[in-house]
């Protein structure tokens, strides 16, 4: 597989696409599944594992939140998932596959498909809302031919149906119609960051991965974003995959979280669980590092050091360096997701199999403490 | 017209520098009938030694243009800045410099702030040399070291021949935060120093802030748009909206008791985990609208078409600040309906100026 997904990305020639066979009623099965997924870039200083072997499952209509540092990786997953790296990203062994309504039951792998498959699964399956929408709109279109540019490119329609469906796309979204005919820099930012979301709902994708979309917003927009979404999403049933480094943001909306260090998952879990019940020593520093508006004013105490450098990471866990709990059988645990508790939640897991959830972090209140 | 409140932060110490009634207009276009926008309409307040002021708002409250006016990089339009007691004038060069001596500013963006084709000894020794008219190559040698272990860039040798793009974010912005203090400053002014920073990362760069404002003595104006974090940083939190200083009282009371209905939105929107319970929350109380309008044309009340309490006396006459109490206050016509608790336990003694009663 490894050879296989290497040799595409850097040419689109690959034999016929093949079906990933998997058992099972297609109710249950997740639209976007990454098996033990590993990317790198390849650099002329080294190769950095940018992504290592993550196993991560996006269930129809969830909102799956993906936290971490910049520069752990996590828009690199979302991004290598529908195929969008370029050399010297290289995505060096594991599947991804998509199984959506419209394609066979049985899925499609992702990193097999030709380049005109890929086209075709991208942003009519898999849309995206870009980070940065001030620079992800172009400035010298105005948005209504923004979002004709998406309709031609998947849909046929005519001038009328056409022009009707975007519309009723800024509808959705909660802009005037006559904001068709304005260039981005006629809209503040959070209409530009609707537009972007209006643009992936375009031709009803079924995944629509958001890559801090709300980041350069302040909070009353951020906040209005969000319910957004979510209202979308209840009403037209498509997964999210959420990119933030904002935790605090994520316990809201996300159904579940999946916390990202060095390019490793660290720890994976509902949302409730994850603010009530953080296991991974790595979780109790994110949550501990933003202040909470309600409730008792706690200590706040962040986490110390910086990430690791990711060309040579170190056997083991790569949080040890900046661990209140590390020991020396920390440096040659297998970073693999692990039960904590089976009996009260089996689908939590956590690469750290040493501290138990209900162990608070020394000198460290975790917010459980004060709750 | 402001009403006078005692500031929070005035326990800390001596009164430093100081915002009287400053005002600034910006003309959008040309001509005599051009409309005016009124970025900064009455704004009063005070920065105390040891001691953190916050100003919060959203984007185009006019937050920042508060600080470019304190820091003299804007004319002011009515108004004046006084330093000790003693009124800014900035006619002419050297008054501009010697003003810089004692104030400086952090900015949001520390990608942008800093050049990115000169090393962080290039960023520091200007303003060792400028300001603190050091001469000597060793001498400024080591004031750019001790500034560089100020903000816990160690050790110095190490940072000091890196660029700006060897640096993370929050390296980058201690590096911003080192160039501020080369001057041997009195007054900080924070615009925004961490929101462009991860929030793990975040945490670091607002305790080094608390701790050098500590240790030097500096005066502090700490602007966000996240009023949770003014909670943790600020004695005193301002909130702003459309340029009108909308609330002011002890960060604590005004996050955990807001008493403006645009305060009481802004804590609203803050994430917050602890409502996971109550369902999706999101939404439920946010008013959908516009960023408010601070053109002149706009009468009465600027948050007005947010409002879910606003009627025509709103619409029609801008409301005065209210006393709450001796460290608070709020401009609202309704804060009886808005905060009924607060106006109820309000101190009789001195009851605010008597809201006129609509004509």
């Amino acid at each position: 597989m490894s050879r296989a997904a290497d040799e595409q990305l850097a040419d689109g020639q690959v034999p016929a696409p093949t079906v990933v066979p998997v058992p099972g009623p297609i109710a249950a099965q997740p639209v976007l599944d990454m098996r033990g997924l590993s990317i790198s870039y390849r650099t002329r200083s080294g190769e950095v594992k940018a992504v290592v072997g993550v196993d991560l499952a996006l269930m129809p209509g969830e909102i799956v939140g993906l936290a971490g540092e910049s520069g752990s990786g996590k828009s690199t997953l979302a991004y290598g998932s529908c195929r969008l790296l370029r050399p010297p990203a290289v995505i060096t062994a594991g599947s991804v596959t998509y199984r959506g309504r419209r394609v066979s039951p049985q899925g499609v792998s992702v990193l097999e498909q030709t380049r005109s498959q890929l086209r075709a699964i991208r942003w009519r399956e898999i849309a995206i809302v870009f980070q940065s929408a001030m620079n992800a709109l172009n400035p010298v279109l105005r948005v209504e031919d923004q979002l004709f540019d998406v309709i031609d490119a998947h849909l046929s329609m005519g001038k009328e149906e056409k022009r009707e469906r975007a519309s009723s796309l800024l509808d959705l979204v909660g802009i005037a119609r006559n904001r068709l005919k304005s260039y981005p820099h006629e809209l503040s930012g959070g209409m530009r960051q609707r537009v972007m979301i209006a643009m992936a709902l375009a031709v009803d994708p079924e995944i629509v991965i958001m890559d801090e979309p709300t980041t350069a917003l302040d909070v009353v927009v951020q906040r209005e974003i969000l319910s957004q979404i979510v209202e979308l999403k209840e009403r037209l049933g498509f997964s999210v995959l959420f990119i933030t480094h904002d935790l605090s943001l994520l316990l809201e909306v996300a159904n579940r979280i999946a916390i990202m260090y060095a390019g490793q998952l660290v720890e994976l879990g509902s949302a409730n669980r994850m603010y009530r019940q953080p296991a991974h020593p790595y979780t109790r520093g994110l949550l501990n590092s933003f202040p909470s508006l309600h409730g008792p004013r706690r200590e706040l105490a962040g986490i110390a050091g910086s990430p690791p450098d990711l060309r040579n990471l170190p056997p083991g866990c790569p949080f040890v360096p900046r661990c209140s709990f590390a020991t020396d059988a920390c440096r040659q645990v297998d970073m693999r997701l692990v039960q904590i508790e089976k009996a009260r939640d089996p689908s939590h897991l956590s690469a750290c199999p040493f501290v138990p959830p209900d162990v608070e972090a020394p000198g460290s209140g975790t917010p459980q403490g004060h709750r | 017209m402001s009403t006078q409140v005692r500031s929070a932060a005035e326990s800390r110490g001596p009164l430093v520098l100081e915002a009287v009634a400053i005002h600034r207009n910006f003309k959008l276009g040309h001509g005599r009938k051009a409309p005016v926008l009124s970025a900064v309409r009455d704004v009063s307040f005070g920065l105390y030694r040891r001691g953190v002021v916050a100003l919060v708002g959203e984007s185009g409250s006019g937050k920042s243009t508060v600080a470019r006016l304190l820091a003299g990089q804007e004319h002011l339009t009515k108004g004046e800045v006084r330093l000790d007691g003693n009124v800014v004038r900035l006619s002419h060069r050297k008054a501009f410099r010697s003003y810089k001596h004692d104030v400086q500013m952090v900015f949001q963006d520390p990608f942008a702030s800093l050049n990115s084709v000169h090393t962080v000894r290039y960023h520091l020794e200007r303003p060792v040399r400028i300001q603190r008219r050091t001469r000597g190559r060793s001498a400024v040698e080591a004031e750019v070291a001790r500034l560089l272990s100020e903000v816990e860039l160690t050790p110095p040798e190490h940072f000091m021949a890196k660029f700006p793009h060897e640096l993370s974010g929050g390296q980058r912005q201690r590096v911003a935060i080192a160039r501020a203090l080369a001057a041997n400053p009195r007054v900080l002014l924070a615009d925004e120093p961490i929101s462009m920073l991860d929030v793990s990362i975040r945490l670091d760069i607002l305790s080094l802030l608390d701790e050098l404002r500590e240790r030097l003595d500096l005066a502090m104006l700490y602007i966000t748009h996240d009023i949770a974090s003014a909670r943790y940083v600020a004695d005193e939190t301002l909130v702003m909206y459309a340029g009108d200083i909308v609330e002011r009282g002890p960060s604590e009371d005004v996050t955990q008791h807001p008493a403006h209905p645009y305060t009481q939105l802004l804590v609203a929107s803050a994430p917050d985990p602890d409502a996971l319970d109550s369902g999706l929350r999101i939404g439920s109380k946010v008013l959908a609208g516009q960023s408010g309008s601070a053109l002149s044309t706009v009468v009465g009340c600027r948050f007005s078409p947010r409002c879910p309490f606003a009627d025509d006396h709103c619409r029609r006459e801008v409301p005065p600040p209210v006393r709450i109490s001796e460290q608070r206050a709020a401009a609202c016509w309704h804060l009886d309906v808005t905060a009924p608790q607060l106006m109820r336990d309000r101190p009789m003694a001195d009851s605010p100026p008597a809201s006129t009663s609509p004509a």
